[in-house]
């Protein structure tokens, strides 16, 4: 059977970026940390003197696994958009992948694998740093690790599964600036949908991104319950699932017509 | 199936779309391309080739008809024919981000070949490009030429046995045509098969051993471009411009008779015939003074615009 068909597709994204990578890891470390070191200490300074509405974590160990999710969440963002119509409409990555032995179904996974491992990487080092912050609280600190990357990665097919179909880019900068800041911003990273109307708290309930950060920070740091988090694991599970499939099926439309 | 026919196909449709009555791409076409063969498929853009050979190459579910190729059936064997096939696509797909020696790498891969035989073997597929020393540079830099060579060296990567050419020099200049025809034609040497689609009539002719010419979906006419023109046109032609408004009226009366066949153009006439210098002895004697007379071999062009009335580029 030799090498699976769907990495030997990941083999040419790995080589194509693996000069730039710790250039690329490094600017991707540095929205997340940065947002960790002014909010979680800056901020934090006078969260911390509060009464105690963190449950008596600091804000900075909080905030950490938040950030560890969103980043993930974005990255998925940037690669699942541009990358995914950079490789149908001007470098026709997929076109010459689908030529070989290889079907649109190994050029997504391939790719979809791509996004994800780097995404690991990033999340990774990520987490190591946090370490210092104070934020591994609970011993399944480090499975937010997998937590990330499957928030990242169930967001990352979904937006491939549309991209693949997209004639121009312009509506990603639409997506970009009312569905991935507004989620950024609003669905729990930096601060507990409690404070939120009820009507945006149901909203970002729903949203793959609150269920990321809520599995995160509940492996992380006391206060999450295990039925939460079982029930965040299935949310993503099953987007990843569905939008996986979806994505079969719109990359053999627009590549195998 | 013969042994020797790699491609066979049967009243073979593609239509787009789930639209049981939009005009079909490919309206039921049949042909059958022989080993060692350098088969052409001519046509003006919108003949429905490149929809021909995107179901020979596998990428794309025919709608109807039969299609065998390599012997296998393109929707139950698609993996493994396009394992045996090498595509050079219309549109340059080499990776912008790899230089030249990691392009043959990376596809090679995807055909599964080890890395270490790869490695070996990319010297020699560059050199067959004549690209050797450009084996570090990116892609960017090489000239569209280049770019064409090297898309063909990877498209050999993998030694198919088939190799599949949409529109191979559209966009080049001619001496970048001219070496590009050197290496098709080294590799029909070398006993590969190749299937070429083209809208450049010479390119067709210089090449092919055999083609069919496709119009509208449908294939009008096949055989070697000497057969068809021997077949649907005369040896020679004869083009006749007249100054403007000194033509008689009823010139195309007046010619009528002369060689096989007389054709009034847009802006000229033309005068098919076996032997060109007798049609023009005949046409002075009628007493008719054209401002420019030009006696050619007939092509492939005027097979075409026999066939459907009009050329081949728009």
């Amino acid at each position: 059977m030799g090498t699976p068909l769907a990495f030997r597709a990941t083999a040419q994204w790995w080589r194509q970026t693996r000069r730039r990578l710790p250039t690329t890891i490094v600017v991707a470390l540095l929205l997340p940390l940065g947002y960790l070191a002014s909010l979680g200490i800056g901020i934090g300074h006078y969260v911390d003197r509060g009464d105690g509405w963190l449950a008596g974590v600091p804000y900075a160990a909080w905030l950490a696994p938040g950030l560890l999710a969103a980043t993930a969440f974005q990255g998925a963002a940037t690669d699942g958009l541009w990358s995914v119509y950079g490789a149908v409409k001007w470098a026709g990555q997929y076109k010459a992948q689908i030529a070989t032995p290889l079907r649109p179904r190994d050029a997504l996974l391939g790719h979809w694998a791509y996004i994800v491992l780097r995404m690991a990487i990033v999340a990774a080092l990520e987490l190591a740093v946090m370490a210092t912050f104070g934020a591994w609280r609970r011993p399944t600190a480090a499975l937010a690790l997998p937590g990330a990357v499957l928030t990242g990665g169930a967001f990352a097919a979904a937006l491939m599964a549309w991209a693949v179909t997209r004639e121009t880019e312009g509506s990603f900068v639409v997506v970009q600036r009312f569905v991935i800041t507004p989620l950024f911003l609003f669905a729990g990273t930096f601060f507990p949908l409690a404070e939120l109307p009820a009507v945006l708290r149901w909203f970002a309930y729903a949203t793959p991104l609150w269920h990321g950060v809520s599995l995160c920070r509940g492996l992380m740091v006391p206060g999450t319950s295990g039925a939460v988090m079982a029930a965040n694991v299935a949310y993503l599970g099953v987007l990843a699932a569905a939008a996986m499939t979806v994505a079969v099926r719109s990359y053999e439309r627009r590549l195998a017509p | 199936m013969a042994d020797d026919v790699v491609i066979e196909a049967h009243g073979l449709v593609k239509r787009y779309g789930t639209n049981p009555t939009a005009t079909p791409a490919v309206d039921g076409i049949d042909l059958a391309v022989r080993r060692g063969e350098l088969f052409g498929f001519l046509g003006p853009n919108g003949a429905g080739k490149s929809s021909a050979m995107r179901m020979i190459a596998c990428v794309s579910p025919r709608t109807g008809g039969e299609l065998r190729v390599l012997g296998l059936d393109p929707d139950r064997d698609g993996r493994r024919i396009r394992a045996r096939l090498g595509v050079v696509p219309q549109e340059d797909t080499l990776d912008l981000e790899l230089n030249v020696a990691d392009n043959l790498y990376v596809y090679g891969r995807f055909f599964d070949l080890p890395r270490r035989a790869l490695r070996e073997r990319i010297p020699a597929l560059l050199d067959s490009v004549s690209l050797a020393d450009r084996a570090e540079d990116r892609v960017d830099s090489l000239s569209g030429g280049m770019k064409r060579r090297l898309t063909i060296a990877r498209a050999m990567v993998s030694d198919p046995e088939l190799v599949l050419l949409d529109e191979p020099t559209t966009g080049l200049d001619p001496h970048a045509r001219h070496l590009l025809w050197d290496r098709l034609r080294h590799l029909k040497d070398r006993g590969v098969t190749q299937v070429l689609t083209t809208h450049y009539m010479d390119e067709a002719e210089q090449l092919c051993d055999r083609l069919v010419v496709m119009d509208g979906g449908r294939i009008v006419a096949e055989g070697s471009p000497a057969e068809l023109i021997a077949k649907h046109v005369s040896r020679e032609v004869v083009e006749l411009r007249f100054a403007d408004g000194q033509a008689p009226a009823d010139v195309g009366t007046q010619l009528a008779g002369i060689g096989d066949a007389v054709e009034a153009m847009s802006d000229r006439f033309q005068v098919f015939a076996d032997d060109g210098d007798a049609a023009v002895a005949e046409v002075m004697t009628r007493g008719l003074h054209p401002r420019q007379v030009l006696v050619r071999r007939a092509t492939l062009e005027d097979v075409f615009l026999k066939l459907t009335g009009r050329g081949l580029v728009d």
